[in-house]
């Protein structure tokens, strides 16, 4: 079974881009400073305004004598100074001319009493009456208080408006005597509430807890002693006799009110209340490249909409993002590792109906590159392998997937591909040179030239050995196939003698290292840039930006040593902006290029943009997906070990035909040039000579249809007669299915014994003949 | 079951190499990761030989197959 809820909620916690900006945490009300900003920057003041109304009691009082705690935590302070969101509240409070009528929920049938008018005494009726309370408000003069000592901001009206609100969300003012300490309890019963009261709030600035002679309420819940009485003593200011700050009132006040609601519904008064004063925020953002930008200068007459504007846009708008800004399959699915987490979750549950996340799951690189970036090190790969692993193992994963990819690495391991030799001569080998599937696929010369360079640079006989390492199966999610894979290598390497492999290929590396644990394994390059190498060459040619492939992510000594071969072979390097550990898959990873071909090119594409020059990297598949994306892109061994080549950095990526022969026709090669041996013989299809019109070689590409596949079907066709004529055309058209694909093709002979094909398709869906 | 008509193209124009004969429409069983479908296809009167054209490959057909793969 796949990730449970709790593994779930595991992985969900490593993602903090759902976390609070640092504002909205510092915030004692939580005010969304960073959508207020947001809607303001856009000179959308109404709504930025109605931002401020969700949160902030008595939003025309609150707003203009903010004390705006939020800057102390603002990420903008070192960047030119915190956002003036005091200011900016101001601003909303007088210019935006709507303010989002209050709708109390359905009444509670609950009585609340409040004794005094203080802001946090204001705030507990206010938010009590929004959730349906009927509250009661005992003050001699409400807000007189208030306007003494905010009366520079506040203006009468601005607090008769609040007032008038507080009385129209079903507030009772109860007015014209200061409320007693004998009010907060029944005549006959000092220790009861009073009559047809459900629960009392004590504004602090009205009766302290000593002056109900009281103990000290509990801080989180501010209860006291006497079941139902909420009491709070004066939050502690900052300079000795400052008025203790008006958020953090309003926010005891909120305090109160969330107490009383939870008293009066019987449910835990101290539960899940970490986060309800202010808290650090867990999100992280990175201020890398930002421009520091001083407050805007408030005009002479006060603030107004430009100025307004100008200071909500300097808010950073606080994210994370880290991971989906570097990776283009992140940012491609539109949301961040929490949301696919959940839909990879949701992926798993689905008993009834369409899985959702497939391919999305199946399109993850596995590249690590989030990991690197991401302060909690939430691993996308890690999350995106175990779900094709569970996939695999409850028979759910689509087929069409990877199988091409599995197949291609089948033929890598098969007997038409693989190898495993002494040098010629030779009876023993303490290395073994080890290319990799994709270098032979894609350059098979350049394997041959590398081996000879691996026999003259190695301190001792170098063996050959050809063969997939098993990294398809990895990524594919098969488990049992990676270890079956391994197997055969692991005789293969026995046979030869455990010798240290030599390895030319990056992923190679990292997956030989997690099959053959008990093998010494390096990098050809390592091997050549090592002592007794070459010394430096004179600087030479264009200057080359350096790919380093995914897999040497977490290799500083792989990419080292390339970097170090470029230097001695007199090229100048340039380093992409990701590079190194936060370097950028090429779009091959993962098996990303089989299950969503369409993304892998888009990767592709990405990465060729990351460098003005001809890149130059150690992994053949990188060369070609760069290659494939149009960009001029060298393999180290074009450098080290040149071929005929003119322009090697222009050589196209071969099609999936031409990589599945290169891989045959090496082996063969090898075997006749260093071995003297006579390969066996190739299947009675391939002695078929087609020639395919060039739309297609194109649809054949697109469609993953190998010329060998063509062979088999008209073949099969002339052998036993079973195919379609078009009379008017002339042309044939038949179809095999050797697996589980059925392909079909338009062909005519060509008059000299061969073929000439139209057209290719195939399908997965089986014809099973007619109606039962 | 009942059969699904998803071609009209005309298919008359192949013939059986084996067979000599004109296809003509005719009820095909269809079947992927465990689910039949009937379908109308050109279809070898005498032999049985079936054609599914590219476009009902490469359009409805691939459709359906991504859909049972999802499931």
């Amino acid at each position: 079974m796949g990730m449970d809820q709790k593994e779930l909620r595991q992985w969900e916690a490593r993602c903090t881009q759902e976390e609070p900006p640092r504002c909205q945490a510092a915030c004692p009300l939580h005010l969304d400073a960073r959508g207020l900003c947001t809607a303001l920057a856009e000179g959308r003041v109404d709504a930025a305004w109605a931002t401020a109304c969700r949160t902030l009691p008595l939003p025309g009082v609150m707003a203009r004598i903010c004390d705006a705690p939020c800057r102390a935590a603002c990420l903008r302070s070192g960047l030119g100074g915190a956002v003036e969101m005091g200011a900016l509240e101001r601003f909303l409070a007088r210019a935006a001319t709507r303010t989002p009528p209050v709708r109390p929920l359905p009444a509670r049938g609950k009585a609340v009493l409040v004794l005094g008018d203080g802001l946090a005494g204001l705030a507990c009726a206010w938010d009590l009456a929004r959730k349906g309370y009927a509250v009661t408000l005992a003050a001699r003069d409400p807000g007189r208080a208030l306007l003494a000592r905010h009366g520079d901001e506040l203006p009468e009206a601005a607090l008769a408006e609040a007032l008038a609100a507080l009385e129209r969300m079903g507030v009772a003012l109860r007015t014209g005597a200061d409320p007693s300490p004998a009010l907060a309890a029944r005549e006959d019963d000092p220790h009861a509430l009073p009559e047809g009261v459900d629960a009392v709030f004590a504004d602090p600035e009205t009766l302290s807890p000593q002056a109900l002679g009281l103990g000290e309420p509990d801080a989180l819940t501010l209860g006291t002693t006497r079941l139902g009485l909420f009491a709070a003593p004066l939050p502690a200011g900052g300079a000795a006799g400052a008025p203790p700050s008006p958020a953090l009132l309003a926010a005891l006040g909120r305090r109160a009110a969330n107490s009383i609601e939870r008293f009066t519904q019987g449910a835990s008064l101290t539960a899940g209340r970490e986060r309800e004063g202010p808290f650090d925020s867990r999100l992280s953002t990175d201020l890398d490249g930002v421009a520091p930008a001083p407050p805007a200068p408030l005009p002479a007459q006060g603030a107004d909409a430009a100025w307004a504007r100008a200071e909500a846009a300097r808010c950073l708008r606080c994210e994370c993002m880290q991971c989906v800004r570097r990776c283009a399959y992140l940012e491609h699915y539109k949301g961040y590792p929490k949301t696919y987490a959940r839909q990879i979750y949701n992926n798993a549950s689905i008993v009834m109906g369409m899985r959702q996340a497939n391919t999305m799951l199946n399109s993850c690189m596995i590249c690590g590159l989030c990991e690197t970036v991401c302060p909690e090190d939430f691993d996308m790969g890690g999350l995106c392998l175990t779900a094709r692993r569970d996939m695999v193992e409850r028979g759910k994963m689509p087929p069409s997937a990877h199988e091409f990819a599995l197949d291609d690495m089948a033929q890598a391991c098969g007997p038409d591909c693989a190898l495993a030799r002494h040098a010629p001569g030779q009876d023993a080998s303490a290395f073994a040179f080890f290319p990799g599937c994709q270098l032979p696929a894609s350059d098979p010369g350049a394997v041959e030239r590398a081996y000879a360079l691996a026999r003259a640079a190695l301190p001792g006989p170098t063996g050959l050995l050809l063969r997939c390492c098993g990294a398809p199966a990895h990524w594919a999610g098969r488990e049992a196939l990676l270890a079956q894979t391994g197997e055969a290598l692991r005789a293969d390497w026995l046979a030869l003698g455990r010798p240290e492999l030599v390895v030319a290929c990056p992923t190679c590396v990292l997956t030989l290292r997690r099959v053959l644990p008990e093998a010494r394994i390096g990098t050809l390059w390592a091997a050549l840039a090592g002592p007794g190498a070459p010394a430096p060459g004179a600087a030479s040619g264009e200057a080359l930006a350096v790919h380093d492939p995914c897999a040497s992510r977490h290799d500083p000594a792989q990419r080292q040593a390339v970097r170090e071969l470029l230097h001695r072979l007199g090229r100048t390097t340039v380093e992409p902006a990701l590079t190194g550990e936060y370097t950028e898959c090429c779009g091959f990873g993962g098996l990303l290029d089989a299950a969503n071909p369409a993304l892998g090119a888009q990767v592709a594409a990405r990465r060729a943009r990351a460098a003005q020059e001809d890149f130059v990297t150690s992994c053949a598949m990188c060369r070609d997906m760069l290659a494939r994306a149009g960009k001029r892109a060298l393999h180290l061994l074009d450098l080290l070990a040149p071929g005929e080549e003119p322009d090697p950095a222009a050589r196209p990526a071969p099609g999936h035909s031409a990589r599945r022969e290169n891989r045959v026709r090496l082996r063969e090669g090898l075997l006749r040039g260093l071995w003297a041996e006579e390969p066996g013989p190739r299947p009675a299809h391939e002695a078929l000579a087609l020639t395919i019109a060039p739309e297609a070689a194109r649809a054949m590409q697109d469609r993953r249809i190998l010329t060998t596949d063509l062979q088999k079907v008209i073949l099969h066709a002339r052998e036993t007669g079973r195919a379609l004529v078009d009379a008017a055309t002339g042309r044939h058209l038949a179809s095999l299915r050797p697996g589980p694909v059925t392909y079909w093709v338009e062909y005519e002979p060509d008059g000299a014994g061969g073929f000439l094909v139209h057209k290719a398709w195939s399908h997965r869906m089986q014809i099973m003949g007619g109606p039962a | 079951m009942s059969t699904l008509k998803v071609l009209d193209g005309d298919y008359s124009g192949w013939r059986c190499a084996a067979c000599g004969q004109s296809l003509v429409m005719a009820p095909a069983v269809l079947e992927y990761m465990g689910s039949r479908f009937e379908v109308e296809l050109p279809r070898c009167p005498a032999c049985g030989l079936t054609l599914v054209p590219e476009d009902l490959a490469l359009g409805k057909m691939l459709e359906v197959e991504k859909l049972l793969e999802d499931k």
